[in-house]
């Protein structure tokens, strides 16, 4: 009986039904839990960039959710910056930049996106009568080895920055890989986003910058990372200009000024 | 009673998977940048192994040779995609840092490797055991590996400042190079020396 055909075809299927049934059980089981800890992550960044949660701070998952509270997040339609009634809590702005449904392909861009979602999550955090205290924005583009995906926030002046922070990358450890570094991410509070013609100007340079309020538009370069460097003004750019923000921004502006 | 301490123990300095066999390098130069990624990868192969080698043993008399190695590789990457949710679903932070290789422990040869050479031969509770020694013995490197790559390479032991780095007003440079893969390299190349002067018979002849 062993060793012929019909035994090896039926061990192979006893086998992988079996398999099967415990590896689809896995993960029907754990889903609900590995979808709270994706959301809080995204949270917790959100709160890091906002500068409403240290970066390497310990955080129990209802303090993440507490703080998180008065922070209201919106799709807009990245052409218009008219918020949409789509669901943020089912909102992938990866899938979406992805599916050609729901993205087209992006304008010339130094970085180096292919493809741009029509709609984007932001995050407003709002204080009481609704005035806007910041924004978060998503950010990603190309540094030296991948795509670094982040968020940067913007103080109630839409110009102002008040903090950048990535939460996934393949730069360097060490030279690139010092986005992460607590340190850098803090020279970024109070630079200027926008120049005096209100274009962005926001530029990470080679060596040294100046304290925000002397030198508004440029931060510390990465030592040793100038490709990484680049990637960041370049993302900046691109997601704070016309293509990227830029009417949502506009929109913001219009509402606060009535 | 020594059969078993044999299959426990000689994984660890006298048959160690790494060191004397030289495999898993690759989820070794990965992962142990840091102590706490380097154990939590340390933990998932060890269950691997051991579920593994247990599961290959209890059917090994049922597996039909001519499909053994597909057979066995079905179960350890069940194996291994329940280690990955389960480690997706309580160590969120851990699991996002081991990214792709947790999955990857499906091609660590050590796992095939004990599953072949050892789980179709013997009882399951001898294959429990060996796969706990070898599991062990890989985990051994691994965690030698990320204490020197972590203390070295940003100062610290399981994410405590040990040397204050000169960044941070302390007064340690940390070493550029062990936080790049091929400290790994390095690291292990000297473990294996030094483990082939302490036990000479390792010493492939000329």
């Amino acid at each position: 009986m062993q060793g012929s055909v019909l035994y090896n075809l039926g061990f192979a299927a006893i086998v992988c039904v079996a398999c099967a049934i415990v590896v689809s059980s896995s993960a029907v089981a754990l889903r609900e839990r590995q979808e709270i800890n994706q959301t809080l992550d995204m949270q917790r960044n959100v709160l890091v960039a906002a500068g409403l949660a240290a970066p390497d701070e310990a955080l129990e998952p209802d303090e993440i959710e507490a703080r998180f509270a008065p922070i209201t997040q919106v799709v807009i339609d990245r052409e218009t910056g008219a918020a949409t009634d789509a669901d943020p809590t089912g909102f992938d702005p990866r899938a979406a930049a992805a599916d050609p449904d729901t993205s087209e392909a992006a304008p010339p861009n130094n970085a180096g996106l292919q493809r741009v979602a029509d709609q984007a999550l932001v995050y407003e955090l709002r204080g009481d009568g609704g005035a806007l205290d910041l924004v978060v924005l998503p950010v990603h583009g190309l540094g030296l080895w991948g795509i670094l995906y982040g968020f940067v926030a913007l103080d109630a002046d839409l110009e102002t920055i008040r903090g950048l922070t990535y939460y996934e990358h393949k730069e360097t450890p060490g030279l690139g890989g010092e986005v992460d570094n607590p340190r850098w991410k803090s020279l970024w509070n109070g630079r200027k986003a926008f120049g005096p013609d209100g274009a962005p100007a926001i530029e990470v340079i080679k060596g040294l910058a100046g304290p925000p309020a002397d030198d508004p538009y440029r931060v510390d370069g990465l030592a040793g990372a100038t490709m990484t460097s680049r990637g960041v003004t370049n993302m900046l750019r691109f997601w704070l200009d016309e293509q990227g923000f830029g009417p949502y921004l506009e929109a913001l502006r219009t509402r606060r000024d009535g | 009673m020594a059969k078993t301490r044999d299959a426990l123990i000689d994984p660890l300095f006298n048959n160690n998977p790494i060191a004397l066999q030289v495999l898993g390098i690759c989820s070794a130069l990965a992962v142990t940048t840091r102590m706490d990624t380097a154990l939590v990868m340390s933990v998932a192969v060890v269950v691997v192994i051991m579920s593994s080698n247990f599961f290959v043993s209890a059917l090994r008399n049922q597996i039909p040779t001519n499909i053994r190695i597909i057979v066995q590789l079905t179960i350890i990457a069940s194996l291994v995609i329940v280690v990955d949710q389960v480690l997706k679903a309580y160590l969120f932070e851990l699991s996002k840092q081991l990214t792709v290789f947790v999955g990857l422990i499906i091609t660590n040869c050590i796992i095939m490797g004990r599953a072949e050479a050892y789980a179709m031969q013997n009882p399951p509770g001898m294959s429990l055991i060996d796969g706990l020694g070898n599991g062990l013995g890989y985990g051994a490197i691994l965690m030698i590996t990320a204490f020197i790559r972590e203390l070295l390479g940003s100062g610290t032991v399981f994410g405590t400042t040990v040397l204050p780095l000169a960044s941070e007003a302390g007064w340690y440079t940390p070493n550029g190079l062990m936080v790049l893969s091929p400290a790994a390299f390095f690291i292990i190349g000297f473990l294996i020396w030094a483990l082939r002067s302490w036990k000479t018979d390792q010493v492939e002849a000329e």
